[in-house]
């Protein structure tokens, strides 16, 4: 994330002992960047595969592991299967984050709504409900949660960091007050867990819908106004306003969303494990930003891909799919995914500029 | 003759794409002030940055007082005896005036900065350059544009260089700046110093020059010209390789202004500390100037019409209906858009393509349901950015590598192509050429004429006397005068914003 580092009208950082390389070198990223002439092989680079070769990269390695280390168990069909139904909870809230992320903000209360949507939505009174009240609940808690975000943040001009910070213990608080801090279980006959649980095709649905909202994620971003206002609101929040967007319903629209995809990880995690409670969901927020990080977004805004936070979602749950494998304790494996993070994201800004220059 | 400080030859510098420097030639003697002429994106600044360390060339000598050299880093340069002053201000907005000033050479001992000579000797130099009231503890982030470039200035001279480099320093300042700045120059070229000064505006050329360069696409196609007696035709033919008509656009004939729909009216206006009782009209097809110094609140009262900065007191009245105070979306909704006047902070994306930051306030066009466009939308941009001569072409480029008076033409295409019904142009012509500059005035008058409303600020004086209709004369946050641009000529409106300084100065 050096990007980050360089000041902001930093079109001649290199002034007076300002270091001189990391100016070069952003020239010539800068300049790489523009539209040469294109060649077959400069297209491939350009195309999504080749920007994210370093997260090609670093999966590989991370699989080949796994493979040296677990082989039998590692490669199996059921394997890979648990590792994306896993992948998928988490990997739904990082897609909203990316957006987050891009516009300039973050949010760390994920995990908190996942958490008190997830308790909401297998209260009695809601399973009595059905499968629907079930759904209804979990997206409509959430997204109301992602609204409560964003007009802290727009409107009440509470900085993001601190806003979802304070929402992070609200929510989760919340949460035990509303369940006593007991777990829920889904007991309603209901076919929720049959409709969720299943494997059409011996795909799990759970899979299915992490596809489907990286797919829609991916075209919001990148092919609707939404996707260009929030670039725009990221690169240069000033100059968008005075574009005339509308700054501050995007802001909320933005948390809203995430606030919704929180709805839709919530009722994956309640098929899951077939009970709500005030535990679900602990950490994710990390998980989602580190995810969202490794894969290329700048954390300061304006840059950022679903593609690589795709790749982040499956880098990280591969290693915890192989920490578990090998058996490894609890702390060592939080000491190995630290030492990963910033392994991958140096990895990823390495690879990323040589296969531009 | 004496001989030359400075020596490049045959300077190439190629980006991904673009030959910015093609064989480009530059001699620099002790002591003169030489000018670099060319259109946007002819190399300048690049060349400029070559010199200053910034770049390194692919090909090419230089040599300095004889001996060839190469400057690897800005520190090389720095050290060899060459400052520079670039034309993206380049200081760091957390720090300090003095800070900056000294930041990466400061007077220190042992490793611990002597904060208090720093000090003392920043605030001589800025009383050096006529600008004693700057306080040097001051956040340079809190300064205006211009104050920034008095600073930038204080910095390349803390240098004690033999030759220093200004990278259109006189496109912020307002004309009585430009004096001081002109002052310093020729103090410098007294003591021996040498200056490498741009600038797109060729009147000053003729009063601080000595000689000239000229750049056409990266190569020289002129050196040594002098500066003094050089017919501007012949500078402007060199420089854009056809001859330009620089005369302003002719008014408008038809319907006499007076009986036009009124379009704007504002009404007692005030933001306290920055402008006080502001009331005028802008009719549809009419080009309304603000006419004053850098600081008399001329951006602030465009900013507030515009809902970016809600007013103490006071209306604003667009097309009949009362705008709601610091409300940008819907001013843009009814038929406004401002090209603000800082183009790096308030305008640009910087890291984005040239297509989408001019299509940023026209997103709506472009959208069936929210999905965008895109082929219309690039087709659109690229036909805009054609119009103003943006160079080079490629709508996809990062806005970031273009020169800066391309970047400029970016931010007035993204008001000219979302087709407003009242402009409000904040210096749109800071940073463009003179063709380029003849281009965009005669796109504005066909504005007008179509029935848009403008109103416009600059800093150049000839520019609102010669483009507007009528001209309100600012100074300190009051209308001074108001009357048609043809009743009013450059001296009347300087002794009117002037009159303002000396009054400020007696009390
Ligand atoms: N970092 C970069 N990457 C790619 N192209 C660049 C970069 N910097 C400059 N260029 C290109 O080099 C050319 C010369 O630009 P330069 O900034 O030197 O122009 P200039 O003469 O200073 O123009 P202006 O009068 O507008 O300031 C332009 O075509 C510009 O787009
Ligand atoms: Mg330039």
């Amino acid at each position: 994330m050096r990007e980050q580092l360089t000041p902001r009208n930093e079109d001649l950082g290199a002034a007076a002992g300002a270091p001189v390389a990391d100016e070069h070198a952003r020239i010539e990223r800068a300049a790489a960047e523009s539209t040469a002439p294109k060649s077959a092989f400069a297209r491939l680079a350009d195309s999504s595969a080749g920007r994210n070769s370093g997260l090609v990269l670093a999966l590989v390695v991370i699989c080949a592991i796994g493979l040296i280390t677990k082989g039998d168990t590692f490669a199996t069909t059921d394997n890979v299967w648990t590792i994306l139904r896993l992948a998928a909870v988490g990997g739904v809230i990082s897609v909203g984050m990316t957006f987050v992320i891009i516009a300039g903000g973050i949010d760390l209360s994920v995990g908190a709504i996942v958490a008190l949507a997830s308790v909401w939505a297998t209260t009695t009174g809601t399973q009595d409900i059905g499968t629907f009240g079930i759904i209804f609940t979990s997206i409509v808690v959430a997204t109301a949660c992602g609204v409560i975000n964003g007009v802290l943040i727009a409107y009440g001009k509470v900085v993001a960091f601190i806003a979802t910070l304070a929402g992070l213990a609200t929510y989760r608080g919340l949460a035990e007050n509303l369940s006593d801090r007991k777990t829920q279980s889904i007991d309603t006959p209901s076919g929720f867990l049959d409709f969720f649980g299943a494997e059409p095709g011996g795909i799990p649905v759970l899979v299915i819908m992490f596809a489907v909202v990286a797919v829609l994620g991916w075209l919001l971003l990148n092919r609707t106004t939404f996707g260009r206002r929030t670039f725009a609101i990221g690169g240069n929040p000033e100059a968008a306003r005075l574009a005339g967007i509308n700054v501050k319903r995007q802001t909320v629209m933005l948390y809203a969303l995430l606030g919704f995809l929180c709805g839709i990880a919530t009722i994956m995690i309640l098929a899951r494990t077939s009970a709500g409670t005030s535990t679900h969901g602990n950490l994710y927020e990390l998980d989602a930003i580190a995810a969202v990080v490794i894969g290329g977004t700048l954390l300061s805004g304006g840059r950022g891909t679903i593609v690589g936070t795709v790749f982040g979602v499956l880098i990280f749950q591969t290693l915890n799919n192989i920490f578990t494998l090998n058996n490894l304790t609890t702390s060592t494996q939080a000491v190995a995914k630290g030492l990963i993070i910033v392994a991958a994201v140096l990895l990823q800004q390495r690879v990323a500029k040589t296969s531009r220059s | 003759m004496t001989a030359p400080l400075l020596r490049m030859k045959g300077i190439v510098k190629i980006f991904p794409g673009v030959r910015a420097l093609d064989g480009v030639d530059l001699e620099v003697l002790p002591g003169e002030v030489h000018c670099l002429l060319g259109q946007n994106g002819a190399g300048k600044s690049t060349l400029i940055k070559t010199l200053a360390g910034a770049h390194t060339p692919e090909e090419g000598t230089i040599e300095w007082q004889g001996k060839e050299v190469t400057l690897s880093s800005p520190v090389a340069a720095i050290n060899t005896g060459i400052a520079t002053m670039y034309q993206e201000l380049d200081l760091i907005p957390g720090l300090s005036v003095a800070e900056n000033i000294w930041l990466g050479h400061e007077p220190s001992t042992v490793g611990f900065s002597k904060r208090g000579s720093e000090r003392s000797t920043a605030r001589e130099m800025l009383k050096r350059l006529g600008h004693p009231e700057i306080p040097v503890n001051r956040e340079v982030g809190r300064l205006s544009a211009a104050g920034q470039q008095i600073v930038s200035m204080a910095r390349a001279l803390s240098h004690d260089a033999k030759l220093i480099i200004m990278d259109e320093p006189s496109a912020v300042l307002d004309q009585d700046e430009v004096e001081n700045l002109f002052r310093t120059i020729r103090d410098l070229s007294a003591s021996g110093v040498a200056v490498v000064y741009i600038s797109h505006r060729l009147e000053e050329i003729r009063e601080i020059g000595d000689r000239i360069t000229v750049i056409k696409d990266g190569r020289t196609v002129a050196v040594n010209l002098p500066a003094k007696t050089t017919p501007t035709d012949d500078v402007v033919r060199l420089m854009t390789g056809r001859s330009v008509e620089y005369a302003f656009p002719p008014r408008q004939t038809g319907t006499p202004l007076a009986e036009r729909k009124e379009l704007l009216r504002v009404e007692g206006l005030t933001r306290k500390g920055e402008f006080n009782n502001v009331s005028f009209s802008v009719r549809a097809g009419e080009i309304v100037g603000l006419a004053g110094l850098v600081g008399a609140g001329r951006s602030e009262i465009l900013e507030t019409i515009y809902g970016a900065r809600a007013q103490d007191s006071g209306t604003v009245v667009f097309d009949g209906k009362t705008l709601r105070p610091g409300n940008v979306p819907a001013a843009v909704k009814l038929g406004m858009g401002l090209a603000p006047e800082e183009r790096k902070s308030q305008a640009l994306f910087l890291d984005h393509p040239v297509a989408h930051n001019i299509s940023a306030a026209t997103l709506k066009r472009y959208s069936k349901l929210g999905w965008l466009d895109r082929r219309r939308e690039l087709k659109d941009a690229a036909e805009q950015s054609t119009a103003l001569e943006l160079r080079p072409a490629g709508p996809m480029r990062p806005v970031r590598n273009l020169s800066g008076g391309n970047q400029q033409k970016a931010v007035v295409g993204r008001w000219l192509l979302k087709g407003c019904r009242l402009l409000l142009l904040d210096e749109p012509t800071r940073g463009v050429d003179i063709g380029a500059r003849a281009e965009l005035y005669a796109l504005v008058r066909r504005l007008a004429d179509s029935g848009v409303g403008v109103l416009l600020v600059s800093s150049e004086v000839p520019e609102v006397l010669g483009l507007a209709d009528r001209v309100l004369v600012i100074r300190e946050g009051h209308i001074v005068r108001e009357a048609p641009a043809t009743e009013l000529d450059e001296h009347k409106v300087l002794d009117l914003v002037m009159a303002g300084t000396l009054e400020g100065a007696l009390k």
